[in-house]
């Protein structure tokens, strides 16, 4: 793309900038640019900065018109200190290392499966990725109705299969299994996305590595290690790296599917933001809580920002 | 060339393995696929056949899941009914056979209504302020391109809630919570990172010489612009915009925290859909299937488009 760029500040261009409209190369940058930069500022920058000034105030947004005063760090320190906090960050990391870790597992197998290229294998690939592109709110919700104890379905196929009586467990109202009923609706809805993902890097490898690797004769597994699985880790990493950052702020489709419950045992971050800073009304405290939460997403997304380019270069 | 020959190719598969790689993939595509086929039929059976144990795969087919998305009832007693005039369509059959009246339109057109207005309005929005930043950062010079482009990238991982709390308190001073106003612009500023990000890989493929040739004809930027590179990136525009339009269509957090009655949107709205003594699982899946097949028609349609739209651009197939 560099080259493209170099190539594209032609010696005429200097003579044609009476031609421009009166508007030279530089002006016309900003004026189409500014638009887009003003409104992030003003829909994320802006509510950003003021989100660091509340959490450094006892401010609650219900009482408005009580004087609100600085606090320091205390929300800070608080949040730090709160078991709470600690706990449900140990739940966000068991939904997000399992959901992605099951997500891997079968979306880069399904990819290697697919690549086969069998007959129909683009129609196949074509329903398998219908999930991904639904509302999670709306398909968590609706999943409720599948985990229905006395007559949904997904109880009823285990009661099939297995034996065990249908009313005997409840995907979400049980303390063992509520973890992994969310865990289990993300990977329905997400290892298409890292099938398709690992499907790309598949595809990027020419086929003369692995006739080379075939005159040397190295085994199957051989040629799975040294290069399947190398050429295909720069995507398989961009998928892990999204994934991980959407999941570890999964609100949507929790808040319908367990609203965090039963008790607090699937209450993600941000469930427990959601309901400290719109049900306890702790403006404050739950800002500080975004800010945190905030600098380590955007700590991870710099990271995949970088995956991303490296991925694009080749 | 040579692999191509033997029988046991790695690059091409033995016809064994690869029918037994299509049976895999295939149940795991029917497995996957079984919740949205049973969120139709669950739209098309009554309430009782909805959840029946064990469940019913096919029943007597009936509309009222949508009937009673689409009105109120209430009960009356048998006399009163009996007094009415006829029943005028399908839906009031249906409803005076189980003792109801429609009492009028539910809030199901409105809600719909609102994600239309809302999807549509912030998909163009973004897509227009997307499609020129995009081009600026394609063809000019810009100081600081990458930082500003890794800006606009970032503030799309922001999580919905910790920005919801500053917009919450800066739409309540504005007036703009609960407007239809105020949810295009915060889904507008959420999509404009992908349609930057999208648009830019598209217009890069777009040759230059295009616009030069323009350029040398006569034609000012603006022109050449209008002429030859807004064209040419039709398709890319479009599939842009329909990335953006699924966001904005399926959008939850923000529409929850922030909507509640005159601009609220399908998705919090869908799950409140209740009947007599509960939640109406056929109405609820009523309005999922009707929410829903816009999305599944989409994906299909955007196929080829998907790997890029999901990475922003970085990966093209």
């Amino acid at each position: 793309m560099n080259q493209v760029s170099n190539v594209s500040v032609p010696p005429a261009q200097s003579g044609l900038q009476s031609r421009l409209g009166g508007m030279s190369d530089r002006a016309v940058a900003w004026l189409f640019i500014s638009p887009t930069l003003l409104l992030l500022l003003a829909i994320n920058i802006f509510p950003l900065i003021w989100t660091v000034h509340m959490s450094l105030t006892n401010f609650k947004a219900n009482m408005g018109w009580m004087k609100y005063k600085s606090v320091g760090i205390a929300n800070y320190v608080s949040i730090l200190t709160d078991a709470d906090i600690w706990t449900s960050m140990q739940t966000t990391a068991h939904f997000v290392f399992w959901s992605i870790f099951l997500e891997v597992v079968l979306g880069f197998g399904l990819a290697l499966l697919i690549n086969r290229k069998f007959r129909g294998h683009s129609f196949w690939t074509t329903i398998i990725l219908l999930p991904m592109m639904l509302s999670p709110a709306v398909v968590g919700n609706f999943w409720t109705f599948l985990f229905q104890p006395q007559s949904g379905l997904f109880n009823y196929v285990v009661s099939f299969f297995t034996g065990i009586d249908p009313a005997s467990f409840q995907m979400i109202g049980d303390v063992k299994l509520a973890p992994w009923t969310i865990v289990l609706v993300d990977v329905w809805m997400w290892t298409p996305y890292v099938m398709l993902i690992c499907l790309a890097g598949l595809r990027s490898i020419p086929d003369y590595i692995y006739e080379a690797a075939e005159v040397d004769r190295a085994s199957a597994w051989r040629r799975f290690r040294a290069v399947t699985l190398p050429m295909v880790m720069p995507f398989l990493m961009l998928a892990v790296l999204f994934r991980g950052i959407e999941n570890f702020k999964m609100f949507d489709m929790v808040n319908l599917l367990t609203n965090g419950g039963p008790g607090s045992l699937t209450e993600t971050v941000s469930i427990t933001l959601k309901r400290a800073a719109f049900e306890k009304w702790q403006t404050g405290w739950s800002s500080a809580l975004a800010i945190l939460l905030f600098v380590t997403v955007f700590g991870a997304a710099n990271i995949y920002i970088k995956v991303l380019n490296r991925v694009k270069q080749r | 060339m040579m692999g191509k020959a033997t029988a046991h190719s790695v690059v091409e598969a033995s016809a064994v393995s690869r029918a037994l790689s299509g049976a895999v993939v295939a149940l795991y595509a029917l497995i996957t696929i079984t919740p949205l086929l049973w969120i139709f039929l669950t739209s098309i059976k009554t309430p009782s056949d909805s959840v029946s144990y064990p469940p019913k795969v096919f029943s007597e087919p009936t509309v009222e899941g949508y009937c009673n998305l689409f009105t109120f009832h209430s009960r009356q007693d048998s006399d009163y009914i009996a007094h009415l005039p006829p029943p005028t369509g399908r839906c009031d059959r249906l409803a005076r056979s189980r003792g109801m009246v429609i009492a009028g339109a539910s809030k199901t057109p409105g809600r719909l209504l609102n994600s239309l207005i809302i999807g549509f309005g912030s998909t163009f929005l973004s897509v227009f302020l997307g499609t020129l930043a995009a081009y600026a950062f394609s063809r000019f010079k810009v100081p600081a391109k990458d930082d500003l482009m890794f800006f606009i990238l970032s503030t799309r991982f922001m999580p919905p809630i910790a920005v919801a709390i500053p917009i919450y308190l800066m739409y309540r001073q504005l007036g703009l919570i609960d407007t239809a106003v105020g949810m295009i612009l915060l889904y507008t500023s959420v999509n404009v990172s992908l349609a930057v990000w999208l648009l830019k890989g598209f217009i890069d493929e777009i040759p230059r010489e295009y616009e030069e040739a323009a350029l040398v004809d006569g034609y000012t930027r603006l022109q050449a612009f209008v002429k030859t590179v807004l064209p040419q990136a039709a398709t890319g525009i479009a599939a842009t915009a329909v990335f953006c339009l699924i966001f904005a269509w399926n959008e939850y957090a923000f529409a929850v925290l922030l909507t509640s009655g005159t601009a609220q949107t399908m998705p919090p709205f869908i799950p409140f859909i209740i009947g007599e003594g509960g939640q109406d699982w056929p109405a609820v899946a009523a309005g999922t299937t009707l929410f829903v097949v816009p999305i599944l028609c989409f994906t299909i349609l955007l196929r080829k488009h998907l790997l890029r739209g999901i990475t922003f651009g970085a990966v093209r197939k």
